[in-house]
């Protein structure tokens, strides 16, 4: 439904067309680069103490959960999926790495991240399945995953709760300490956003990724093993998600069965916030983890401009609907570029349909 | 594409309608009339048994909080030793309209007692009220619905004990004087309400004096957004000297922030909190003492007064009294409300000697 | 809607794969299937779970489903359309805000009731013309107002509980029928499904939505006013929510900005579950009212079994994953062994 810009990779050479898009996208990510930097100035004018050295570590550090979600679900929203158990994937995978230092007291601290990584590619492994094999939609498969992960990590739980005092000290400050002043986890985030970033830029499979976004017939026929590389993403996702469960393990000490309720959404609008098109083929991780930083930082600004916290959620609908807006403009203006370009068998249908014909067959 | 001749018809159909009902009175909060709920008609017998086998039901707000895990094992210890049925149901998610749906299936089931703490005072009134009718005894702890919709309220401290701790504690901690701020869960927490009116009313005496409340926060009981508010006080009120967190979230979020910033052991925090959740937080040197009572002793006198409701010992009525175990006997104040004492004030002393 | 990949396999040849377009408004069999699961669970939960069959009881689920079941229906339109709507929850929010702010500005209920429906019809609105004028994918608007219209609703009303409405009115709400133990909402929300019924698969209205979720360049290229049609799904929605809002409110006698947060989850996995495609194109309201009751019947029937609620929870994912994967499964069986049929004729 949505009109596609034609991601770097289209299976159709269109050379030109494709540079103006990437030059879109790249307006695109300075746009939100741009209100992030006017939110913190506007803040840190009213209030200087927003960028003290212990401010900025605090927005770091409260980005860093968001922003390694966000690139997460990039990598499957490009694919023209999407991942609504992301938030059960994190509660699960963090209260199974607590629970290994319960019953491990011992245990070094590579092993339980890594269980609680695998844990999450596990969860990734079981959406992924069920969309490539079974082949049912993203969106069905990953609602019903998200209660039934919640549900799995409720009845392991069973009203326990994990205490900082169960996880040994040195883990704990993982989620504390930093180099340089710049708190670990948030080094972790960035690791993760620039992997992910030069992955999809600069290998085969992964701008094979937008190929199957833009248009998954056409990548199919060209030869692209699309459910090989549709699951693969849903399993870097969901291993992503694993991490992201560690980290908060580490960060937050406290443990019960509801930790990353209701988070999916979230990182699916710091996504969107971010550029990445809600029905594939574009986006990049650098514009949903800026994406990610920006929904953060409202609330911390909110906060310390003593803004009336309610406002705090009106404030981001209001921002997503603005950025698909721009990225509905930037798409217009790249598409007349696109016909421009490649006046001869372009697919530039217009409409908030196209591509429907497609999408029924794969239903029938 | 939007006009169509019928929509002018409709606009002037419902503008009529608007402006009959605007005129012709209707139903306004001045108008409204006062619904009763039922009325106890029974007479206290002190002397009655406790019934065997009574089904005790203990509905928390939500499952899988820990807190309310300790208080329901509280109870299920009391009804044990009452030699009644227990059992703990409860939705996933702290809504009132789930735990409407769970006092229906409980006064379906017709247990005996239903014990709960209510996620919303008014919406579960209406379901206690028919299981009351349907002959059930009902019993509310930790947060209570309106006094109609139950028979007894156990309260988990008077709120004076608590309000008169926390600003003792605060004010020992800072020295007498100095700026403090209040970080507390929602704006519209009956609990929290309460007990910051009683705050301010306790700093107005002479002794606090030098200390000046400069603000109340709201964390709405969600571990980021409470982590997120004791930033932003930190940045607007850098003199700050002592916060007082009345919510267990709220306290361990707080806490959380200043043990890995700059102003640990500068700023004063206490609060209401869980032992096991501000452990860490009491051996680093972050807080030096909070405060709470045990869920667990809150729990097991709710079950008791639950039995005691149902075996006819109490009605509810203020100046009756119960037996409640190991804890003793009670009496029921006015409004229902039996108050479990006043709070445990936990430091590094004794923090060890509890597990909750 | 989001599409996971387009299969492998060729598209089926047009003929006797497709259902004729004449007959896209009957339902077809997997709304038997939906309505026979209830009808098994409501019998094996009557056999097996004390207290489930009780008038009372019935009354019970009833209440408990009746927001989803307002909701649904238009939602079982937008969704047959190929369009979603998850703003639901938050508009019903919204309204049960607004509603609580006016009662305390001394406003009449007669008055605040119409003003509600109003205003949820113009929260539709507004996602109507964001689909259909800003062309923009209608998963990521309601995802957008669905923040923004629960952020607006706890700015009207903060997190304050308004709850001093006339007994005669949330009494109301839940009262019976005279005689029975049906609450009179069962009736209004049969009367409105008959209605929204009539209208998908009973109307030129109706068939055009489904050329529409089927094809909606051939729709419009055949004349249907596509954008129109989906304006007035979403302007339905909106008002249906608001409905579902002034009940809702009533029926707990509480007017809180955060009612019936996530319900859009559960509106939406009932009418998957009830047969409507995800995809647009296939759906039937029956179908969609035996999934709503299907859902309340096994989380009612399992409640009153005393099966602990994080079980629920796991119940309402596999059911909804398996609602769908089971007819894919299904269906890629049949066609696999249509084209072997239709292989010596030639290659398929």
């Amino acid at each position: 439904m949505s009109v596609r810009t034609g991601g770097p990779e289209a299976p159709v050479h269109r050379a030109r067309g494709a540079r103006a898009a990437r030059r879109a996208r790249g307006i695109r990510e300075l746009g939100v680069l741009l209100a992030l930097a006017l939110l913190v100035a506007g803040t840190a004018l009213v209030n200087p103490a927003f960028l003290s050295a212990q401010s900025v570590r605090d927005l770091l550090l409260g980005a860093t959960l968001l922003c390694v979600l966000a690139v997460g679900q990039t990598l499957v929203i490009v694919t023209r999926n999407v991942d609504l158990s992301v938030g059960s994937v994190l509660g699960l995978s963090a209260f199974a790495t607590g629970s290994l230092f319960v019953t491990f007291p011992g245990l070094p601290i590579p092993v339980a991240a890594l269980a609680g990584v695998l844990v999450g590619a596990g969860c990734g492994l079981v959406n992924g399945t069920l969309v490539t094999v079974a082949r049912v939609p993203a969106l069905v498969v990953t609602l019903g995953t998200l209660y039934v992960f919640r549900g799995v990590d409720h009845w392991w739980a069973a009203g326990r709760q994990i205490n900082a005092a169960d996880m040994p000290r040195e883990f704990l400050d993982l989620g504390r300490l930093g180099l340089a002043g710049i708190p670990l986890p948030a080094l972790v985030a960035a690791a993760v956003v620039l992997a992910t970033g030069w992955y999809l830029a600069s290998y085969r499979s992964g701008r094979e990724l937008y190929a199957i976004g833009s248009d998954p017939a056409a990548a199919r026929l060209s030869g692209i093993p699309v459910d090989r590389r549709v699951l693969a993403a849903f399993v870097v996702n969901g291993a992503l998600a694993g991490l992201a469960g560690v980290l908060y393990a580490a960060r937050f000490g406290t443990l019960d069965a509801n930790a990353g309720l209701g988070l999916e959404l979230q990182v699916v609008a710091a996504a969107v916030v971010g550029g990445v098109a809600i029905f594939g083929g574009s986006g990049t991780v650098f514009g949903a983890a800026v994406g990610a930083v920006l929904l953060t930082t409202i609330g911390s600004a909110l906060a310390v401009l003593r803004v009336d916290p309610f406002w705090q959620q009106a404030v981001v609908g209001l921002l997503i609907l603005v950025a698909i807006g721009m990225d509905r403009l930037l798409a217009a203006r790249s598409a007349r570029r696109l016909r421009v370009a490649d006046a001869v068998g372009g697919d530039g249908r217009p409409g908030p349909a196209g591509g429907r014909g497609e999408q029924r067959r794969s239903t029938s | 594409m939007l006009r169509s001749p019928h929509r002018a018809g409709l606009a002037g159909a419902l503008a009529a309608l608007l402006l009959a009902t605007a005129c012709g009175g209707g139903t306004t909060r001045e108008s409204a009339e006062e619904a009763g709920g039922p009325e106890a008609t029974a007479v206290a017998d002190p002397d009655a048994e406790i019934p065997e086998g009574l089904q005790v039901a203990f509905l928390p707000k939500q499952l899988n909080n820990p807190y309310f895990t300790v208080a329901d094992a509280g109870g299920e210890e009391a009804v044990g030793e009452f030699g009644g049925e227990f059992k703990e149901v409860g939705p996933s998610e702290a809504t009132a309209s789930s735990q409407v749906s769970y006092i229906n299936t409980l006064s379906q089931q017709d247990n005996d007692v239903i014990v709960t703490a209510a996620n919303d005072p008014n919406a579960v009134c209406g379901a206690l009220n028919q299981a009351r009718q349907a002959g059930a005894s009902v019993v509310t702890f930790d947060s209570d619905t309106d006094p109609e919709c139950r028979d007894v309220f156990v309260n988990q401290a008077s709120a004076a004990g608590i309000a008169e701790t926390l600003v003792r504690l605060t004010s020992e901690r800072i020295g007498g004087s100095g700026q403090i701020a209040i970080l507390s869960a929602t704006p519209n927490a009956t609990n929290q309400n309460a007990w910051i009116e009683l705050m301010e009313r306790e700093l107005e005496k002479e002794e606090y004096a030098g200390i000046e409340l400069v603000t109340i926060a709201y964390g709405n009981d969600d571990d980021q957004k409470s982590f997120q508010e004791t930033q932003g006080l930190l940045r607007s009120y850098p003199d700050l000297a002592g916060i007082i967190s009345p919510t267990t979230v709220g306290v361990a979020a707080a806490a959380r922030y200043l043990s890995g910033s700059e102003y640990r052991g500068e700023v004063a925090l206490t609060g209401l909190g869980t032992p096991n959740q501000m452990r860490e937080f009491v051996e680093d040197g972050t807080v030096e003492s909070f405060a709470l009572w045990n869920p667990a002793d809150l729990g097991y006198l709710a079950a008791w007064a639950g039995a005691a409701l149902a075996a006819g010992q109490i009605t509810g009525e203020a100046g009756e009294t119960f037996e409640a175990g190991r804890l003793g006997e009670y009496e029921v104040g006015a409004d229902g409300e039996v108050v479990l004492g006043p709070p445990t004030v936990f430091t590094a002393d004794n923090i060890d000697d509890f597990d909750f | 809607m989001t599409e996971p990949h387009v299969s492998a396999r060729p598209a089926p040849p047009p003929g006797p794969a497709r259902r004729p377009a004449l007959l896209a408004g009957v339902p077809a069999r997997r709304e038997t299937s939906v309505a026979g699961a209830l009808l098994v669970s409501v019998l094996a939960a009557s056999l097996l779970v004390d207290g489930f069959a009780t008038g009372r009881n019935a009354g019970f689920l009833i209440l408990d489903v009746a927001a989803v079941a307002l909701i649904a229906l238009p939602m079982t339109l937008v969704i047959v359309t190929g369009e979603i709507d998850l703003s639901v929850a938050s508009t019903l929010g919204l309204t049960s805000a607004v509603l609580g702010r006016l009662w305390l500005a001394g406003l009449a209920l007669e008055l605040i009731v119409p003003l509600c429906l109003l205003l949820g019809a113009l929260l539709g609105l507004m996602n109507g013309l964001l689909v259909t004028v800003a062309r923009l994918p209608s998963l990521a608007v309601t995802i957008g107002t669905m923040a923004l219209y629960r952020g607006l609703a706890y700015v009207v009303l903060g997190d304050r509980a308004v709850a001093d409405f006339p007994f005669s009115w949330t009494g109301g709400a839940v009262a019976a029928l005279p005689g029975t133990p049906v609450p009179w909402v069962a009736l209004l929300i049969a009367g409105l499904a008959a209605a929204f019924g009539v209208l998908l698969h009973a109307t030129a209205f109706g068939r055009s939505l489904f050329a529409i979720g089927s094809n909606a360049d051939a729709a419009a290229f055949a004349g249907i006013p596509v954008l129109r049609a989906k304006l007035w799904l979403f302007v339905a929605t909106g008002a249906m929510a608001a409905l579902a809002g002034v009940f809702w409110t009533m029926q707990y006698g509480s007017a809180r900005a955060d009612n019936a947060t996530g319900l859009e989850l559960s509106v939406v996995a009932a009418v998957l579950l009830g047969g409507v495609s995800i995809f647009g194109g296939v759906g039937a309201l029956p179908g969609v009212l035996a999934g709503v009751l299907l859902l309340g019947t096994i989380r009612n029937a399992l409640q009153l079994a005393d099966v602990p609620s994080d079980t629920l929870t796991v119940v309402t994912g596999l059911l909804l994953i398996v609602s769908v994967v089971v007819p894919n499964l299904l269906a890629r069986a049949r066609e696999h062994r249509r084209r072997r049929r239709s292989a010596p004729a030639g290659p398929g």
